[in-house]
C-alpha cells in the first residue's frame, strides 16, 4: 500500500485527477464528507489530504511515502526527499518585487518582508548583498506600501495582486511548479510500486505535453 | 530478565558493540568536550550542524561534541598498524530538522591507516551486519564517488554547477538536472544515466560499463566492481543495492559511500564511507573509512506500549507496620513481580493490586 500526500486545496484537486488518469483512482475521494483519508485497496492507494506547506513534512518523516508538494515549500525547508517528477501545474515564480520605479541603490541594508525566510536569505547571500529578513505570514504587498520593507520576496502567479497594490516584479527567483516527492527509505522498499507509480505519471505528463 | 530492562536502543548499542571487538575494533572513549577550532576548521565535515558552545575556565572556546570523526582523527597517532576503533557517544547538534539543540546516541567504527580493499569490504560487511542487528529487512545502498568526481571533471562546468549537480543527483532530481545542463550548455547524457543507476548490483555495474569511458572512471568502477564480488558472497548480497543518489556529505568522501535503511524508518539509520580527503587536510598521509549508526531514530520505530506500569501495587497507611508491608514486597518480588510500595494507587496501572490498608491482609 502506498501512502500519497496530497495538498488540500486547488491544487491538490487537479494533481488527483493527474493520478487518476495515471490509473490510481480512488474513487471515494470524490465522496462530499469531511474525511481525510481515501483508501482504494485494489490499485494499493491511501490518498490523504494535508495542509499543503506539511506534505514535505509528512514524507520526509516516512508518515507518507509520497507526496505532491509546490516547488516553493521545498526551496524553503530543504527536505531530504527524492524528487522525482515536475508535474508542470501549479506554475507561477518565486519573485523580488518593489513599488513601481524601485532602485535598489546598494547603500543600506535591504529591508526584505517575506513568508520565504530561507528562500529569501539565499538568493541575497549569493548576491552578497546585506538584508534584513522581516518575516510575515500573510498580505505580504503591503509591507512595502506602509514602509514596513523596500521589497518582497513572494509566489507570483499572474501579478494582478501586485499590481493592484502599485507593486511590479523586479526579478525572479525561481520558478516554481508541483513536484512529485518521494521518501527516500520507502523507495527502497517499495521500490517496484514507486517506480511503476512514477512511469505512469511521466508517461500520463508526456503526453500531456505533446497535447 | 536483565534482557527485559535494557530498552530496544540500548540492547542494540551492545550487540552492535560485541560485533566492533569481535573484529578487532577498541573502545574509544572520549570526553564530551572539544576545543572549537576544530570544528571551525572543519565546517564542511559537519554539514552546517549547529553546536553548542561555552568558554571554559581559561576563557578558551570549547565546545559540546556534534561529532566523535574528527575528534578521532584528530588524535590519531602514526603507527604501522591499522586504527581500527568504535565508539558510544552522545553527540550535541542543532540540524535544520530540529527545533533546538538535540543529544543523539551514536554508535560507530573507524579505521584509519593505509587502507585496502579488505579494509573496504570489511568496513561494508560491519555496516551490513549493523543493520542486520536492527532487522532482518534492511537495505544497504554502496555507491562510488571516484565516478562522479571524474564525470565532473570531464564536464568541467565549474564550482557552483558542480553543486547543483551534487543537489540534483540526491534528490534523483532528472527534470532540474536536464534544465541545468541544457542552461550551461553541457551534455547531460552521463549525468542522467548516472541517477537511473541504482539496483542490485549486477545490474547496475551492467549500465555503469557503458558509461565510464575515462581512465579516471573506469578505475573508479573497477574498485566498484571488485568490492561488489566480494560482497556477492555474503548472506546479505540481496540486501545491497548501488544507487549514486549518494553523494556524500561535503567535499570530504571521495571514494566508497554507503547508506543503511530499515523497514518503518522514514530515514537512514547509518552512514559511512571513506574519508581520506580529511585526512590529508588534517595533514596526514593516510585513508580512513568509517560509519555511524544513528541510534535516537530507533526510538520511535516499531514502540512497544506497555499496558501495566508495574506488575503489583501494594498499597499502605500509618497502621501497617513496616515490617508486615518489607515481607510483602520481597514476597511479591520473590514470585518474580515487580512491586511498588504507596499510600494510594494514582494513575499507576498495575495487574494486581494489594491493599494493607486498615489492617486489611490483601
Amino acid at each position: 500500500m502506498l501512502n500519497i500526500a496530497l495538498p488540500k486545496g486547488r491544487l491538490g484537486e487537479k494533481v488527483y485527477a493527474m493520478f487518476e488518469q495515471a490509473g490510481y483512482e480512488c474513487p471515494s475521494i470524490k465522496e462530499n464528507n469531511r474525511k481525510l483519508i481515501f483508501e482504494n485497496k485494489e490499485k494499493g492507494v491511501r490518498y490523504f489530504w494535508v495542509k499543503p506547506s506539511d506534505v514535505s513534512i509528512y514524507v520526509e518523516r516516512g508518515a507518507a511515502d509520497v507526496g505532491v508538494c509546490g516547488k516553493d515549500i521545498l526551496a524553503e525547508y530543504e527536505p531530504d526527499v527524492y524528487e522525482l517528477l515536475d508535474f508542470k501545474t501549479g506554475v507561477c515564480r518565486m519573485a523580488v518585487a518593489g513599488p513601481k520605479n524601485f532602485r535598489d541603490d546598494g547603500q543600506h541594508t535591504l529591508k526584505v518582508a517575506t513568508k520565504f525566510e530561507n528562500c529569501a536569505k539565499a538568493f541575497y547571500a549569493q548576491k552578497g548583498r546585506d538584508i534584513d529578513v522581516i518575516k510575515l505570514n500573510g498580505s505580504i504587498e503591503i509591507a512595502p506600501i506602509l514602509g514596513l520593507s523596500d521589497v518582497i520576496v513572494d509566489i507570483v502567479e499572474t501579478g494582478t495582486t501586485l499590481k493592484e497594490n502599485d507593486l511590479d516584479v523586479i526579478e525572479t527567483v525561481f520558478p516554481i511548479s508541483a513536484r512529485f516527492i518521494v521518501n527516500k527509505a520507502s523507495f527502497k522498499f517499495k521500490t517496484a510500486a514507486i517506480e511503476d507509480l512514477t512511469a505512469k505519471l511521466r508517461t500520463m505528463l508526456d503526453e500531456k505535453e505533446r497535447e | 530478565m536483565s534482557e527485559n530492562i535494557l530498552r530496544k536502543e540500548e540492547k542494540i548499542a551492545f550487540e552492535l558493540r560485541a560485533l566492533y571487538q569481535k573484529y578487532g575494533y577498541l573502545p574509544y572513549k572520549m570526553s564530551k568536550f572539544e576545543t572549537y577550532d576544530l570544528y571551525a576548521r572543519n565546517k564542511e565535515f559537519l554539514e552546517g550542524a549547529r553546536i553548542v558552545t561555552f568558554n571554559d575556565t581559561d576563557g578558551k572556546l570549547m565546545a559540546l561534541k556534534p561529532d566523535i570523526t574528527l575528534s578521532i582523527v584528530k588524535n590519531d597517532a602514526h603507527s604501522l598498524a591499522k586504527r581500527k576503533v568504535y565508539y558510544n557517544e552522545n553527540v550535541y547538534r542543532a540540524s535544520k530538522k530540529t527545533e533546538g539543540f538535540k543529544e543523539l546516541h551514536q554508535v560507530g567504527v573507524e579505521c584509519i591507516g593505509e587502507l585496502d580493499l579488505y579494509d573496504v569490504y570489511e568496513m561494508v560487511c560491519l555496516a551490513a551486519e549493523s543493520l542486520k542487528k536492527i532487522s532482518e529487512n534492511f537495505v544497504l545502498d554502496i555507491s562510488h564517488l571516484g565516478i562522479l568526481t571524474a564525470v565532473l571533471q570531464g564536464l568541467n562546468g565549474g564550482k557552483d554547477f558542480e553543486k547543483s549537480v551534487k543537489r540534483c543527483l540526491s534528490e534523483k532530481n532528472l527534470h532540474e538536472l536536464k534544465s541545468l545542463c541544457t542552461e550551461k550548455g553541457i551534455s547531460s547524457e552521463k549525468l542522467t544515466s548516472l541517477i537511473g543507476a541504482y539496483g542490485t548490483p549486477r545490474d547496475t555495474l551492467a549500465k555503469l560499463e557503458t558509461l565510464c569511458e575515462s581512465a579516471e572512471e573506469k578505475a573508479a568502477l573497477a574498485e566498484l566492481k571488485s568490492l561488489c564480488a566480494l560482497l556477492e558472497k555474503t548472506d546479505y548480497a540481496d540486501r545491497i543495492r548501488l544507487d549514486f543518489s549518494l553523494t556524500g556529505g561535503g567535499n570530504y568522501y571521495d571514494n566508497v559511500v554507503f547508506k543503511g535503511f530499515i523497514n518503518g524508518i522514514g530515514e537512514g539509520v547509518l552512514s559511512g564511507g571513506r574519508y581520506d580527503r580529511l585526512l590529508a587536510r588534517m595533514g596526514k598521509q593516510s585513508g580512513a573509512i568509517g560509519f555511524a549508526v544513528y541510534l535516537d531514530l530507533l526510538e520511535n520505530w516499531d514502540r512497544e506500549y506497555r499496558e501495566t506500569d508495574v506488575d503489583v501495587v501494594v498499597l499502605y497507611d500509618g497502621g501497617v507496620a513496616v515490617e508486615t508491608l518489607a515481607s510483602t514486597v520481597k514476597a511479591l518480588i520473590a514470585e518474580g513481580n515487580s512491586v511498588s510500595a504507596q499510600k494510594s494507587q494514582g494513575e499507576l496501572r498495575c495487574k494486581r493490586l494489594v491493599d494493607l490498608r486498615g489492617g486489611k491482609k490483601c
